[in-house]
């Protein structure tokens, strides 16, 4: 796959800045260092049986972190993109339980997650208000709500469609889910959407400049909203793939998609700055997450361990960012 | 919609005809009446320098041109026929590019890309209009051929903005206007934020402009840039057009003398 800013390697580019020329490669080294890491410490990390665990351990976040990478290519930030996708599995899964169409009321939950975008995209959009004071309000109302709804405890959701997802084939040794496909498939869709069409360019174009952007007249308000409702369309998608994964309705759950997807964004290289990066870097990144809380429960180590490495890890990411952009 | 090749539409008309022409235009902001019954007049084939102390009128006056500002009153004439400009994307419609003065370019995107910011091109065939695909190949092509017309040099078609120096970024940002405007193009201060060498780049690139065909309208503070560019230098004076001259008739003197009223002119 090609960059989506291809830039040709300077004859007097430092080897650092001819790294640069392909985006993903810093990534793919660090996914590399951390599965050699596991390899060596535990025998079992590259077993088939393990590999295909990762992938789909890595779904959710995977897929979140696709709508994550959009808002922050616009140099915005989504902090509500596990309390989104929350609201698309409480809503579906309540819906069919009280014996509604599971399709239709799949359908209801992305529509109302895609709604939520809308309306974050319109505050930040219109009233210019800051996408972090946005989707934390956001994160805060959904979160509140869900508990409400919901009574406060975690319900199963038994049902064929909704857990769809989950169903699994079997590719020489792995075992694979469907949801592991259709998150492969949205990553191809929305890098299509990003690097070669006409609308993605405009992404860039007002991550990069946003007064640049509206002086050749591409429509800058609109496309943020267009931006917002895309990635809830996305976190509503994810809902499904939740559910096909575990087949539970938990308002507490993916309380760390925050900080999982906004880490594999960063470590996938897309600036918190807005206009730099892709999706390739956001999927490689996405799988260094993986990797890591896999390696770690592995080893027997505590999830709240495996928060503190995680969070290390985005401070370190976006260090690097910052360096890399004051050297320009 | 091969726009890059396009001749000028004003190339070869009758020279001194006017492209532009504004007549009594008003603009206040609260009580700051910014333009006070301006007469203007562009005329095909020439660089026409505007010149005038801070706050004189001058951006105001040009953003009347390109839509980004509606005047109070008066009336704007594109090659003799009244416009009504409601925004710039109007006037950019109408052939009327402009370029400022900070650097209107997003950084990380490569040179074609900010070439065809807003107006990219799309693949032939279904592939362009079904699945919206971006012609790369056709972009990256057109504006090689931009730039060798324009006789602007690059290090590479394919560098990013932002490891271009600052004369070769803003030269980006007026090839763009140049490149697509039919008629005019006009330009706020755009060596402002530049260096004696890459101010030197840019003006070179107005001159091959105008050597195209197409006339120029430019805003600067730099008078030994102005008399070294201008065919003739239009001069404001608290929102008033205080007189017109040429390079030829006056001196740097001169014009300083009427843009700061120490010498008054009788309706230039
Ligand atoms: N948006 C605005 N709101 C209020 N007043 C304005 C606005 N734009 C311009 N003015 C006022 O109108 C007058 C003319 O401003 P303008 O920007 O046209 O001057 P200028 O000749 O371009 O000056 P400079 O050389 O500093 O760029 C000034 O008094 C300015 O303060
Ligand atoms: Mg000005």
């Amino acid at each position: 796959m090609s960059s989506a800013t291809p830039s040709a390697p300077d004859p007097d580019a430092g080897l650092l800045s001819r790294t640069k020329a392909i985006p993903a490669i810093g990534p793919v080294l660090v996914l590399l260092a951390f599965c050699l890491v596991f390899a060596i410490t535990n025998p079992r990390f590259l077993a088939p049986h393990n590999l295909s665990i990762i992938l789909q351990q890595t779904i959710v976040v995977g897929t979140l972190a696709i709508g994550q990478t959009l808002v922050i290519l616009t140099a915005g930030i989504d902090l509500a993109v596990g309390a989104v996708c929350v609201l698309g599995t409480i809503v579906a899964g309540k819906l069919v339980n009280l014996g509604y169409d599971p399709m239709l009321s799949m359908l209801f939950a992305v529509i109302l997650c895609t709604l939520s975008g809308l309306v974050a995209g319109a505050l930040v959009s219109r009233l210019d208000l800051p996408p972090f004071i946005v989707t934390l309000g956001t994160l805060g109302i959904l979160t509140a709500a869900l508990r409400l709804i919901s009574k406060g405890g975690a319900f199963p959701v038994q049902d064929d469609f909704l857990g769809l997802t989950g169903n699994t084939f079997r590719v020489g040794s792995f075992v694979l889910t469907y949801g592991v496909l259709a998150m492969l498939l949205l990553y191809a869709v929305v890098w299509y959407l990003l690097n070669e069409t006409r609308w993605g360019r405009h992404v860039y174009a007002i991550g990069n400049n946003p007064e640049a952007a509206r002086l050749v007249g591409i429509p800058v308000r609109l496309h943020l909203l267009q931006v917002y409702a895309l990635a809830g369309l996305i976190y509503g998608i994810t809902a499904w793939l939740a559910l096909g994964r575990i087949p539970n309705a938990d308002p507490n759950a993916l309380q760390t998609a925050n900080l999982d997807s906004i880490t594999a964004v960063v470590i996938g290289g897309t600036s918190l700055f807005g206009g730099r990066g892709g999706l390739v870097g956001t999927l490689i990144g996405a799988l260094i997450v993986g990797v890591l809380r896999n390696g770690l429960t592995l080893a027997g180590i505590d999830p709240l361990w495996q928060d503190l490495v995680t969070g290390i890890l985005v401070i370190v990411a976006v260090a690097f960012d910052q360096l890399s952009r004051r050297r320009r | 919609m091969s726009t890059l090749t396009a001749t000028p539409e004003t190339r070869g008309a009758d020279p001194g005809r006017n492209v532009l022409e504004a007549r009594n235009l008003v603009k206040s902001y609260g009580h700051v009446v910014a333009l006070d019954g301006v007469d203007f007049e562009l005329r095909a084939g020439e660089i026409l320098a505007v010149v005038g102390d801070n706050g004189a009128g001058k951006s105001t006056l040009i953003k009347t041109l390109t839509g980004a500002v509606v005047p109070d009153s008066g009336e704007i004439l594109l090659d003799g026929q009244p416009v009504h400009f409601k925004g710039p994307l109007d006037a950019r419609h109408r052939g009327i590019e402009a370029v400022y003065q900070d650097l209107a370019v997003a950084p990380a995107l490569d040179i074609p890309s900010n070439l065809f910011l807003g107006r990219e091109l799309l693949s032939l065939g279904l592939l362009g209009s079904v699945f919206r695909r971006l012609d790369k190949r056709r972009m990256r092509e057109e504006a090689e051929r931009a730039m060798a017309e324009l006789k602007f040099r690059l290090p590479s078609i394919a560098s990013r903005v932002e490891n271009l120096s600052g004369g070769q970024r803003q030269g980006v940002a007026v090839a763009r206007a140049a490149v697509f405007a039919r008629k005019l193009v006009i330009m706020d201060e755009p060596t402002a934020a530049l260096g004696v060498r890459e101010t030197g780049q840019v003006l070179e690139l107005i001159r091959n402009i105008r050597d195209r065909g197409l006339p120029v309208v430019l805003i600067s503070h730099n008078m030994p840039n102005v008399f070294e560019l201008a065919d003739r230098i239009f001069i404001m004076r608290l929102g008033r057009r205080a007189a017109v001259v040429s390079p030829k008739t006056h001196t740097m003197a001169d014009v300083v003398a009427i843009m700061t009223g120490a010498v008054k002119v009788e309706a230039g």
